[in-house]
C-alpha cells in the first residue's frame, strides 16, 4: 500500500501558500449542505469545531467529558511556541521549524512542520483577541519564557494554566458557534466505532453515557480530534479518561497507525508513592527555566539535600550537556534521570527520583520572583508531596505524558481512509519520535483553526452532500458496538477492569518504557495476549448497559488498549534504531546516547489492521530532508 | 488509615437515593481522596456490589470535573483546593465521612455522586466569550495591556467550571461563576464591545436555568477551589446595573 503525504512541490517557504491556492474551495451557499462529525472537544476539536461552523459548514461534535472544557488540553502548563521574535533574539519562522525538526530526532515531515511554524504567529493573535490572559511585561506586551530543545525565548505563556486558558478561549468561540446553532454539541457522549461506507468515512457510532443508549451519526467528513493513548500504560499524566479507542476503531475500520511507539516521557513529574496511586502529576517543564537538576555523587547518600556540599553534587544536565544544560529536550532529560537513578544515584524513598533545586535562583532573583513565575506549581507540589520547595529541593522523575504516533495524515491532514481527517495529537505527523515543550498546544490549535478549515473543503468540494445513515454500514457497525457491550456485561467475571489495565501498564512500562529491547519487547508480546484472554474470560463489569456505567465506560477503552499494545511493542521492536523517545539499548553510543540508523529507518512505520488475529502489517512512508540536513542530534 | 464512609446513592434522576455505609481499611495517608474512592470501588466490586458513581478526569485540579460534598462542605476540608487534590493525611484516623452530590435545583443528580452541570454551559454560550472569527485578529502587540490588568483578569479566568460556589450557597446562586467569567473580559479591552450584552445574557440565562440570588453570604468564595475572590460578584453586579440601564435608554 502507497503512503503519498502529498506535500507540494517546490521551495518550502512557499509551500503552504501555494497550497492553499490550489486547494479546492466550496461556495459559500453550498457549505451549510455538508455535515462534518468532529470527535474531541480539547484544543484540535474545540477549535475545528468552532471555526467549521463559522465557515458555515454544520458540525456535530462528541465529547466523553461532561463539558467541552473539561478536555485534557486544559491541564497543558507550561505555554505555547510562536516564531513571533517579539524578544529580537533571532527566532523566525525557519528557526522553529529548525528545532522541530531536530528536535524530533528527523522522525517528522518537513512539509507539515514548517507550515506548523508559519501558523504559529496566527494563533497568538486569535488568541490574544479572543481575550486569553497571557502573561504581560509592564510595558503591556506579551512576555515570553524559554522551554527546552530551543536557544531562544519565544513561549507564550499564562502562569501555569496555559493550556487551561486557551482552551477556555476555543471552548468560547465554540460556545458561539453553539449558540448559532452551526455547532450542536454532544457531552457525555462516546465514540465507540467509525461507519466506513465504499471506502470513505461517513459516520460513526456514539453511545451516550448517561442513558447508556448507542446511536449512529452519519456526515460528509468525520475530524478525529481524539488525543494520545499514553494511558495504555496505566500511569501517566493523563486524565483518567484519556484514552485510544476512537483512533483505535478508525485502525480497525482501514486506517493506518503510523509510529505508534513513539511515545514521550515527560522529564518533571512527581515521583510515584504507592500502589494507591492513580495518574501522575506532571510539574511544568518551564521549571527547567530556573530549576537545577542533580543528585549527589555518592551512591546511596541519604543526607537532606541541604546537607550535602555544593562539591558532592553532580549536576548531570549541565555537565553532560554544557550548551542546553537543564533545558536540554524531554527525551534526553528523561533518559539521564532513569541512567542516574538505575546507578544507585536516586533519591527519595524508592531511589527513583532526582533533584530539581530551585535554591540559587531564590537566592539570585528572590522568593517574590520565583513565586510569582511558579507559585501555583509550587503550591500543587506541596499538596501533593507535604513537602516545600522553597525550603527542600522537588524531588521529580520522568513519566508518560505525550503520544507522538497517531493515525497517518497526509499533508491536509486526512487518512488514507478518505474523508476522515484526524488532528491534534491523535495524528502523528509533527513531532517525529519526540515533541519539544510547548509544541503540543501549537499543533492542536494549528490544526484545528488554520489547517483543517482549509483542507477539509478541498476534500468536501468533491463530495456531494448530504450524509445518511441508511446503508447497511451502519447497521453493521451499530450491531458490531452493541454485540461488544453485550459481551463485555455477561462477562460475570471475578477481576475489576483496574486490575488488568494495572497488569498491561506494568508490562509496557517495564518492557516498552524508556528503555526497549529485543528481548523486552518479545517479551511484552507474548505477554500481552495472556492478559487479553485472562480479561476475556474473567473480567467483571458490574452494573447495567442502558444507564450511566462508568464501569462499562472503562471496559470498553481498556478491552482497545489490549489490542493497541501489542502493535505498540511490534512497532518498537521493528524499529531497530534509537531516535527520540524511542530508545533501544542496543542502539546506543559509548556515552549513551541514541544512534539512528538513517539508512534503514528514516520513514514513518504505518501499520495496517489485516484482521482478527492476524498480525497486521507493516508499511512505509520515506521521510525526506532537504531544508534541515539529517545529523546526529547533538545538544553538547 | 481507616475510615467510615456514608456516601449518597441513587440510581437517576427519577429514584429516590440514600446513604449507604462502607468501612474502608488500609488507606494509604498518601492517597488522595479520590484514589480513596476508587479502593472503596475495587472493594465493592469484590463483594459483587456496583461501585460509586463520580465525575473526575485530570485529577490534578484543573479540569473541573471532580466535584462532591465531603463532610459538609464542597470539595472538603482543604482550602483552594479541588476534590482531587485533597490527601487522606488531612483527616483523622477513624474520621466519619459523608460524602454527598452537590445539591441544587439547576444540578439535578444524574447518579449516585454525579450531577448535571450543563447549566454553566448554557450560561456561557450566552456571551461568555469575545465574538472573532478565526482569522480576523490583528498582530498580539498591538493592543499594550497594562501587566496589573492582564494579572486581574487572568484571575478571575482561572475558574474552573467546577460548580463548588453554587454548591455552598444556600440559595443555589451561580453569581461567583459568572461574575469570573464577566470580569475577566470586562478587565480586558477585547471585551469591551459586548461588555453590556454579555452581562445581560449571562444573568439572565442564569435565573431562567434557576440558579437562586445572591445575599452576600460569600460561602462561594470561601469554598472556591481557585480562590476567585468575591470582587468579581461586585464587578458583576455593576457591569448587569450599567447595561440594564443602556438597555432600558435605548427602548
Amino acid at each position: 500500500m502507497q503512503f503519498d503525504s502529498n506535500s507540494p512541490k517546490g521551495p518550502i517557504e512557499d509551500q503552504w501558500t501555494k497550497h492553499k491556492f490550489d486547494l479546492k474551495l466550496v461556495n459559500p451557499a453550498n457549505k451549510r449542505k455538508y455535515k462534518v462529525i468532529v470527535i474531541g472537544s480539547g484544543l484540535a476539536g474545540a477549535s475545528a469545531s468552532a471555526t467549521l461552523g463559522e465557515l458555515g459548514y454544520n458540525v456535530s461534535c462528541f465529547c466523553f467529558q461532561d463539558s467541552p472544557r473539561r478536555a485534557h488540553s486544559i491541564a497543558a502548563q507550561g505555554g505555547i511556541n510562536a516564531a513571533k521574535n517579539y524578544q529580537n533574539d533571532g527566532d523566525s519562522v525557519h528557526r522553529l521549524f529548525y528545532d522541530t525538526v531536530k528536535g524530533g530526532d528527523f522522525r517528522s515531515r518537513e512539509s507539515n512542520v514548517h507550515r506548523l511554524s508559519e501558523v504559529s504567529r496566527n494563533i497568538i493573535d486569535q488568541c490574544v483577541a479572543q481575550g486569553v490572559p497571557f502573561a504581560r511585561e509592564y510595558g503591556g506586551t506579551l512576555a515570553n519564557r524559554s522551554f527546552g530543545g530551543a536557544q531562544v525565548s519565544r513561549t507564550f505563556y499564562a502562569r501555569g494554566q496555559t493550556g487551561q486558558q486557551l482552551l477556555l478561549g476555543a471552548y468560547g468561540a465554540l460556545n458561539r458557534q453553539i449558540k448559532t446553532k452551526k455547532v450542536t454539541m454532544y457531552s457525555r457522549h462516546e465514540m465507540v466505532e467509525l461507519v466506513v461506507v465504499d471506502g470513505h468515512a461517513k459516520g460513526v457510532v456514539v453511545r451516550d453515557l448517561v442513558s447508556g443508549e448507542v446511536t449512529t451519526h452519519s456526515a460528509d467528513a468525520v475530524v478525529m480530534a481524539s488525543g494520545g493513548y499514553g494511558n495504555v500504560f496505566y500511569l501517566s499524566t493523563n486524565a483518567k479518561g484519556c484514552n485510544v479507542t476512537a483512533t483505535y476503531r478508525a485502525y480497525r475500520k482501514g486506517a493506518g497507525f503510523a509510529n505508534p511507539c513513539y511515545t514521550q516521557i515527560h522529564p518533571t513529574c512527581i515521583p510515584v508513592s504507592g500502589d494507591h496511586q492513580s495518574k501522575l502529576t506532571l510539574m511544568s517543564e518551564s521549571l527547567r527555566n530556573d530549576g537545577r537538576v542533580w543528585v549527589p555523587k555518592k551512591k546511596g547518600d541519604n543526607r537532606k539535600p541541604a546537607d550535602i556540599p555544593e562539591d558532592e553534587r553532580d549536576y548531570y544536565l549541565e555537565r553532560k550537556y554544557p550548551s542546553f544544560g537543564n533545558l536540554s529536550p524531554r527525551d534526553i532529560a528523561s533518559r539521564s534521570a532513569k541512567e542516574v537513578c538505575d546507578a544507585g544515584y536516586g533519591v527519595g524513598p524508592t531511589g527513583l527520583g532526582v533533584y530539581l533545586d530551585f535554591a540559587d535562583a531564590i537566592k539570585r532573583m528572590g522568593k517574590e520572583t520565583i513565586a510569582a513565575r511558579y507559585g501555583n506549581l509550587f503550591e500543587m507540589y506541596e499538596r501533593i508531596t507535604d513537602e516545600n520547595p522553597y525550603e527542600r529541593p522537588m524531588r521529580i522523575y520522568p513519566a508518560v505524558h505525550y503520544t507522538m504516533g497517531g493515525l497517518w495524515v497526509d499533508y491536509n491532514l486526512m487518512s488514507n481512509l478518505k474523508g476522515l481527517f484526524v488532528v491534534g495529537e491523535a495524528n502523528f505527523s509533527d513531532h517525529g519520535s519526540n515533541r519539544l515543550g510547548a509544541s503540543a498546544l501549537m499543533q492542536g490549535l494549528a490544526d484545528g483553526y488554520f489547517v483543517l478549515p482549509y483542507t477539509i473543503g478541498n476534500y468536501l468540494a468533491g463530495q456531494k452532500p448530504g450524509a445518511s445513515d441508511n446503508s447497511p454500514e451502519f447497521k453493521k457497525a451499530l450491531d458490531e458496538a452493541n454485540d461488544k457491550i453485550k459481551k463485555l456485561m455477561s462477562l460475570k467475571g471475578s477481576k475489576s477492569i483496574d486490575y488488568f489495565h494495572k497488569k498491561l501498564g506494568k508490562v509496557m512500562w517495564e518492557n516498552c518504557g524508556m528503555a526497549r529491547t529485543k528481548e523486552t519487547l518479545t517479551k511484552a508480546i507474548e505477554e500481552i495476549p495472556k492478559i487479553r484472554a485472562e480479561f476475556w474470560a474473567d473480567v467483571n463489569v458490574p452494573g447495567d448497559s442502558d444507564d450511566m456505567n462508568q464501569s462499562l465506560e472503562k471496559a470498553g477503552r481498556v478491552a482497545d488498549f489490549l489490542e493497541f499494545a501489542e502493535m505498540m511493542c511490534m512497532d518498537a521492536l521493528t524499529r531497530e534504531e534509537s531516535c527520540g523517545g524511542h530508545f533501544r539499548l542496543e542502539h546506543q553510543t559509548e556515552d549513551g546516547e541514541a544512534v539512528r540508523d538513517d539508512e534503514n529507518f528514516c520513514h514513518a512505520a504505518i501499520w495496517m489492521h489485516e484482521g482478527d488475529d492476524k498480525k497486521p502489517s507493516r508499511h512505509k512512508e520515506e521521510l525526506k530532508f532537504e531544508n534541515v540536513k539529517l545529523s546526529t542530534r547533538s545538544y553538547k | 488509615m481507616k475510615f467510615s464512609l456514608k456516601v449518597w446513592r441513587q440510581k437517576n434522576k427519577n429514584t429516590k437515593g440514600g446513604f449507604e455505609k462502607y468501612e474502608m481499611k488500609e488507606v494509604s495517608p498518601d492517597s488522595s481522596f479520590l484514589e480513596m474512592i476508587d479502593q472503596l470501588n475495587e472493594q465493592l466490586n469484590t463483594d459483587g456490589k456496583e461501585p460509586v458513581t463520580f465525575d473526575h478526569d485530570c485529577r490534578e485540579g484543573i479540569c473541573g470535573s471532580c466535584a462532591m460534598v465531603i463532610n459538609g462542605r464542597p470539595h472538603g476540608p482543604t482550602d483552594g483546593s479541588t476534590t482531587c487534590q485533597v490527601h487522606m493525611r488531612s483527616f483523622k484516623d477513624g474520621e466519619e465521612l459523608v460524602l454527598e452530590p452537590f445539591r441544587a435545583k439547576a444540578f439535578p443528580v444524574i447518579k449516585d455522586l454525579m450531577v448535571d452541570r450543563t447549566a454553566f454551559d448554557r450560561i456561557s454560550q450566552e456571551g461568555g466569550y469575545v465574538s472573532v472569527n478565526t482569522g480576523a485578529a490583528g498582530d498580539a502587540n498591538i493592543i499594550p495591556i497594562e501587566k496589573e490588568v492582564a494579572e486581574q483578569a487572568f484571575n478571575a479566568a482561572a475558574c474552573i467550571g467546577c460548580g463548588a460556589c453554587v454548591a455552598a450557597c444556600k440559595n443555589s446562586s451561580a453569581m461567583l461563576f459568572v461574575g469570573a467569567k464577566v470580569s475577566h473580559l470586562a478587565a480586558m479591552p477585547q471585551g469591551e464591545p459586548e461588555r453590556a450584552s454579555r452581562a445581560l445574557g449571562m444573568v439572565r440565562k442564569m435565573d431562567e436555568e434557576g440558579f437562586g440570588h445572591c445575599t452576600n453570604q460569600l460561602e462561594c468564595e470561601a469554598v472556591c477551589p481557585k480562590l476567585i475572590s468575591s470582587e468579581n460578584i461586585s464587578k458583576l453586579n455593576k457591569e448587569f446595573s450599567i447595561a440594564s440601564l443602556l438597555e432600558r435608554k435605548s427602548s
